[in-house]
């Protein structure tokens, strides 16, 4: 099984330059500043099958082709690297920032190259400070050996890049909020078109890209398209970092080919569940997506399975809930956590996602009616798909929705009894 | 409102009337010209600039508010209106140390709750408050990212996980 992503990484180790140097990296850069135009390097992408790690999955190569390539495009361009990861239970990206962070450096060169970009960025989160510090003399090793700046490696072509670390708040990880972040102002998403490789930072052709994304551009590069699509065991191309987290043996994160079954991931890797608990449910892809339960656990992890059971494979780290935990409770927990980091632009989002908290904490204490359960069924629809300006009310009620589906037995059981049945 | 924001218990009140008109200091305006110099023009820089006056003070006071807004000619409500959506610019005034405890749905699930009281028992604060003696604040904050080691937290810069509860008396005392 290969592991391109994560071979060289060792746990709590990071592959300094010179170690990178001999695995093999920079090659790919060297490669295609020789061989390829940028528009060659588009077409070797889309043929690879890539598709955005970080929550949507969409193309990457249809994405870089909306970016205007011709001389009257206007520059600077700019070339972001998403490194936010804030979505609850993900912590996928955190491996590749601190154990290989030239493989990165070397995917947002190599994108940068593909959109003809000036500037590029690292968005870290604040909370990262390992990362944040081993971001920052990686550049400034990549600047040093040439790799990045003035004329890189001799091709005439300059390209900076600076590291920018976040002050919080979730919603900063939504591709257009991050611009705003980036440019000073209050992280609120941004109405969509124009589009940001079309009017992105500071008005200018924009490419976001996940962590997880850029770091397999160097492979895609030096083997191929068709090596790429041979990795998965799905349709979808590539491996993917699965993460589990939750009562199981073995928590922990793991590169594995996508379409990796679930329960494979569960009982194999994170070695099945805790001795005295079983699965009642979960969120196969980070807070944002729905629950899935036990009779889904032979899906494939890709895009297109899980999206045939009903969920997203969203960042592909799986949240487990026990068969102790209160799913009443964990929902509520999820929504707070919505409500709190709703930016508050678009009136469902700001006044829904509180409702629904309130809702829900009434009714983990055992004080909630049957009306209750029509308002939040009501909420799913209201916050549902095409009433926001961004994904993260949607994509709260993604849970909200699936446990008021599976799960509503203990909501009514909360209801009858007059208190959690969870609880003693 | 960050929630973070709205429930740091106002401490200093009435000191803070009593501040005169703050300046920057000299430190604070080279880095500041240092992050003007990196983008298109000065507003650009303000979230650099909260940073490194919080850096600096530990929070943002009104008149830090004022010191900002004058040198990057934008009004306070601007600079305040940035200052206010996020949560790790403090308004309000925090303990020598910041303690942020993931609330987040993994931790939930392997028992941040636990954490939570013991802190609160040890410190005798609630989330939002600063200890008496003022070496301590403890926030709530969503995901530190490191789900397959929770429950976790963060006290300054530095990262816990598999934090329990009889480990706190040891590791709280680093910091007094
Ligand atoms: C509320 C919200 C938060 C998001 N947070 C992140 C994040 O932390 N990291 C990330 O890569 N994408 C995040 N996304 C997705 C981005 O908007 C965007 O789709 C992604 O960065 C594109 O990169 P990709 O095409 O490589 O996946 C978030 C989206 C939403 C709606
Ligand atoms: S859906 Fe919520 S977070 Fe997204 S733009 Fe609207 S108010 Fe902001
Ligand atoms: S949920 Fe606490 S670290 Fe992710």
């Amino acid at each position: 099984m290969e592991q391109p992503l994560t071979k060289n990484i060792i746990t709590g180790n990071t592959l300094s330059l010179k170690d990178y140097e001999q695995a093999g990296g920079y090659a790919a850069l060297r490669k295609v500043l020789k061989d390829n135009s940028p528009q060659q390097v588009q077409q070797i992408v889309k043929d690879s099958g890539l598709k955005g790690r970080g929550g949507a999955g969409f193309s990457t190569g249809i994405k870089w082709s909306f970016v205007p390539m011709d001389e009257n495009a206007r520059h600077p361009k700019y070339l972001i690297c998403n490194a936010d990861e804030m979505e609850p239970g993900t912590f996928k990206d955190r491996l590749l920032l601190e154990g290989n962070p030239h493989q990165l450096l070397e995917g947002m060169i190599l994108a940068a190259y593909a959109i003809k970009a000036d500037i590029s960025y690292v968005f870290l989160r604040w909370a990262y400070r390992k990362a944040a510090e081993i971001m920052e003399k990686s550049i400034s090793d990549a600047y040093a050996a040439g790799y990045v700046g003035k004329n890189v490696l001799g091709s005439g072509w300059n390209l900076e890049m600076y590291l920018h670390t976040g002050v919080g708040r979730y919603i900063c990880g939504e591709e257009t909020a991050l611009l705003n972040a980036l440019e000073g102002k209050r992280a609120t998403p941004r109405a969509k078109p124009p589009f940001p490789q079309v009017s992105g930072l500071y008005g200018k052709p924009t490419i976001v890209n996940n962590v997880e994304t850029l770091s397999c551009l160097p492979h895609i590069i030096n083997n191929g398209a068709d090596w790429f699509r041979s990795l998965s065991v799905s349709e979808d191309s590539g491996t993917k970092l699965y993460g589990v987290s939750g009562k199981v043996k073995r928590p922990g994160v793991w590169e594995l080919p996508l379409g990796t079954t679930m329960r494979e991931i569960i009982e194999e890797y994170a070695g099945g569940m805790t001795n005295g608990y079983s699965l009642k449910g979960v969120l196969p892809g980070g807070a944002s997506t729905d629950f899935l339960t036990e009779q889904h656990l032979d899906i494939k992890m890709d895009y297109t399975s899980v999206a045939a059971a009903g969920s997203r494979l969203g960042t592909g780290t799986i949240v487990v809930m026990d068969d102790k935990t209160c799913p009443v409770g964990f929902v509520h927990n999820l929504q707070h956590f919505f409500a709190q980091e709703s930016c508050g632009w678009c009136t469902p989002c700001r006044e829904g996602l509180p409702w629904v908290e309130r809702i829900l904490s009434g009714l983990e204490k055992g004080n909630g009616s049957p009306e209750d359960m029509e308002l939040l069924q009501m909420h799913t629809q209201y916050l549902g798909p095409g009433n926001t300006y961004c994904a993260l009310a949607p994509g709260a009620m993604e849970p909200l929705q699936s446990a008021l589906k599976y799960f509503r037995e203990d909501f009514v059981r909360h209801i009858e009894e007059y208190k959690c049945p969870y609880e003693g | 409102m960050h929630e973070s924001n709205l429930i740091l218990e106002q401490k200093h009140n009435d000191h803070a009337h009593m501040e005169k008109k703050e300046l920057l200091t000299e430190i604070e305006m080279r880095a500041i010209d240092h992050e003007i110099s990196m983008v298109p023009y000065k507003k650009a820089a303000v979230i650099e600039a909260l940073k490194i006056v919080q850096k600096q003070r530990r929070w943002i006071s009104d008149e830090s508010i004022d010191a900002i807004a004058n040198y990057l000619e934008m009004s306070a409500a601007e600079v305040d209106s940035v200052a206010t959506f996020y949560n790790l610019i403090f308004r309000k005034p925090v303990g020598k140390h910041v303690i942020l405890l993931c609330d987040s749905i993994s931790c939930y699930v392997m028992g941040y709750g636990k954490i939570y009281e013991a802190l609160q028992k040890q410190l005798n604060i609630q989330f939002g408050q600063t200890t008496k003696d003022n070496l301590f604040t403890l926030l709530p904050n969503v995901c530190l990212g490191c789900c397959d080691h929770a429950p976790a937290m963060m006290i300054d810069e530095d990262l816990y996980e598999d934090v329990k509860e009889e480990q706190l008396d040891r590791i709280l005392e680093l910091y007094k």
